[in-house]
């Protein structure tokens, strides 16, 4: 089956199709052929997010992954996210969760909490 | 009190001029009205900031971070929870009336201002949409805030009304924290945000996109609560065209239909408008007509990419220094800089030759999609600049430096886009 993609790497926003055999077609620079590659085979994205907190002046600090994540395991990620609670000050790049789901990325904070 | 140069707003834009005019060596008061520097960023949790600036992918938090701390390293002085009210023109400078809970109100003196508030969000009643006044209808931005700083969700079925980059993030924020987003309404036959925000917060998680469509209807329950939405498909002149209803069972529905400079502070004072910015008109030095007196940021004109702004609001926040340093500059003689054709707007402006050392870097928004466009600049017969460019669209800014030394006194400078 044709596969049809948007290539986000720049504002071009190039209209990139695959057919049957593999053929790429659309991508105006080489780039868009390794985006589309990695969409095909392992699309990964970054998740941010916030973590509850136990100080009630701010009640979330905002979280990231680290490095992307398989885009499979986002809603899986996100729950995770959402079991968190910080209970101590932390400062921005602590990490919250380690190796997240196994995927070797870490939650970690993108603000300062109360640090 | 009496300052060199005061700063209203502490968000990217006023971050970064105020860290450029103490380079200089000037005596700074910032002033914020929230508890916290930083601004809209603190509240833009996605990443995508600081490409240009950094060369890294940062969250919004973070790259207000890292201004953040450069400002306190600084050692400039500022003020939080603390509101400008009114500002008044006095002889060689300002009057700033402010306020805050813990001082009152206060008046302070200074020669230069540098104003970055921002922008706000339009909200229901810029636009006409019929039906009851339910709870439940609210701007993207403010849902945002709830959800990413105070932590609570605004509902569990969503539905948003145009495709503004802040209502496609909530699309994908929404959605992640468990809502069903049933789709985005856009007025326009092309998307208001980045093509990246469509295909990331869109097109992952399967959130339609309704081109060419708005909500026609807004129906509430008993206790006035959103019940219902009914979207109805446009004709070319925006028209609702009858048999096209669709009716959607939401409890929220987002609002991101566009975001206005907040220059309120400006009612009283002489400056000249923009229409099509909505903003006013400043010179190369981002001065507005009252000498002494600099915008930039989103105050100053809507940016998309926080990196401009940082570097706007650099180049502005050194001119204001330049005006303190100079006692007065003496306004020369201007040029005005004009948009042509296919141009919503160009910004700065005028060229003012009392600013002749300053480089001119000019900003403008397309008024549509073009594939391939020529831009170029000339001023009377002679052309200054000549660019071919490919894919240039509305959502996305555009910005190329003048050279002021092939600028001349006389004729005005024409900017000016064909499609090829
Ligand atoms: C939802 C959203 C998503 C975005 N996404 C991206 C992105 O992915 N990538 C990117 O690069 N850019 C993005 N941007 C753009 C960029 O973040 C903004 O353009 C930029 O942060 C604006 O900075 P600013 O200082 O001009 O305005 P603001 O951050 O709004 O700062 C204005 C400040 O002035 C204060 N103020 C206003 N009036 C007064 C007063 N009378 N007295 C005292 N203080 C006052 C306000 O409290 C506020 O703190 C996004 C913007 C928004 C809104
Ligand atoms: S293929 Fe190249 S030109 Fe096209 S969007 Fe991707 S990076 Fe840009």
């Amino acid at each position: 089956m044709e596969k049809n993609f948007i290539c986000i790497l720049c504002p071009r926003g190039c209209r990139i199709k695959v057919d049957d055999e593999g053929t790429i077609t659309g991508n105006f620079c080489k780039r868009g052929i390794g985006y589309v590659q990695t969409e095909m085979t392992a699309p990964t994205r970054v998740v941010t997010s916030t973590v509850r907190t136990i100080y009630k002046e701010i009640p979330r600090i905002s979280v990231k992954t680290d490095i992307p994540i398989p885009k499979g395991l986002i809603m899986d990620v996100m729950q995770k996210i959402n079991e968190a609670v910080i209970d101590k000050p932390m400062a921005i790049g602590d990490i919250i969760i380690e190796n997240i789901l196994d995927t070797g990325s870490n939650i970690v904070l993108t603000k300062p909490c109360l640090k | 009190m009496n300052k060199e140069i005061i700063v209203i707003g502490g968000g990217a834009s006023g971050l970064a001029a105020a860290i450029a005019a103490k380079e200089e060596g000037r005596d700074i008061l910032l002033i914020e009205k929230e508890s916290k520097l930083g601004g809209i960023l603190n509240q833009c949790i996605h990443n995508g900031f600081g490409l240009e600036v950094f060369k890294e992918e940062y969250t919004g938090p973070e790259y207000a971070n890292k201004y953040v701390q450069k400002f306190h390293e600084s050692k400039i002085d500022f003020l939080l929870d603390t509101t400008v009210l009114h500002i008044d023109k006095i002889e060689n400078g300002f009057e700033i009336i402010l306020s805050s809970k813990v001082t009152g109100m206060k008046k302070v003196t200074c020669q230069s201002i540098i104003m970055s508030t921002g922008c706000y969000e339009r909200t229901r009643g810029s636009i006409s949409i019929p039906g009851d006044r339910p709870y439940g209808v609210i701007t993207a931005g403010s849902a945002q805030r709830y959800l990413n700083i105070d932590g609570y969700m605004i509902g569990k079925k969503v539905f948003i009304l145009g495709s503004g980059d802040i209502g496609l993030i909530m699309a994908r924020r929404m959605y992640l924290e468990g809502a069903e987003v049933l789709g985005v309404a856009e007025l326009m036959p092309y998307s208001n945000g980045l093509t990246r925000n469509i295909v990331q917060c869109l097109n992952d998680y399967n959130i339609p996109l309704y081109l060419s469509h708005t909500v026609t209807e807004i129906h509430g329950n008993d206790d006035n609560r959103l019940e219902s939405i009914v979207i109805q498909e446009v004709n070319q002149s925006y028209q609702p065209i009858p048999g096209t209803e669709r009716e959607f069972s939401v409890d929220t529905l987002l609002l991101s239909i566009g975001l206005v400079p907040d220059i309120t502070l400006m009612d009283n004072l002489d400056v000249e408008h923009d229409l099509k910015t909505k903003s006013v008109k400043v010179n190369q030095a981002y001065e507005t007509s009252v000498p002494g007196l600099f915008i930039c940021g989103n105050s100053l004109q809507v940016h998309d990419l926080v990196d401009n702004v940082s570097m706007e609001s650099e180049r502005a926040g050194k001119c204001a220094s330049e005006f303190v340093l100079a006692k007065k500059i003496e306004s020369n003689e201007s040029i005005k800089i004009k948009a042509g054709n296919n141009l919503l707007f160009v910004t700065p402006h005028y060229v003012d030759f009392a600013w002749a050392s300053r480089e001119t870097v000019i900003q403008f928004r397309s008024t549509s999609k073009i594939e391939k466009a020529l831009l170029t600049v000339s001023q009377g017969d002679k052309e200054l600049l000549s660019k071919r460019k490919s894919f240039i669209v509305p959502a996305e800014m555009e910005t190329f430096t003048l050279d002021m030394n092939q600028i001349e006194k006389g004729s005005d400078i024409l900017v000016n886009l064909e499609v090829l």
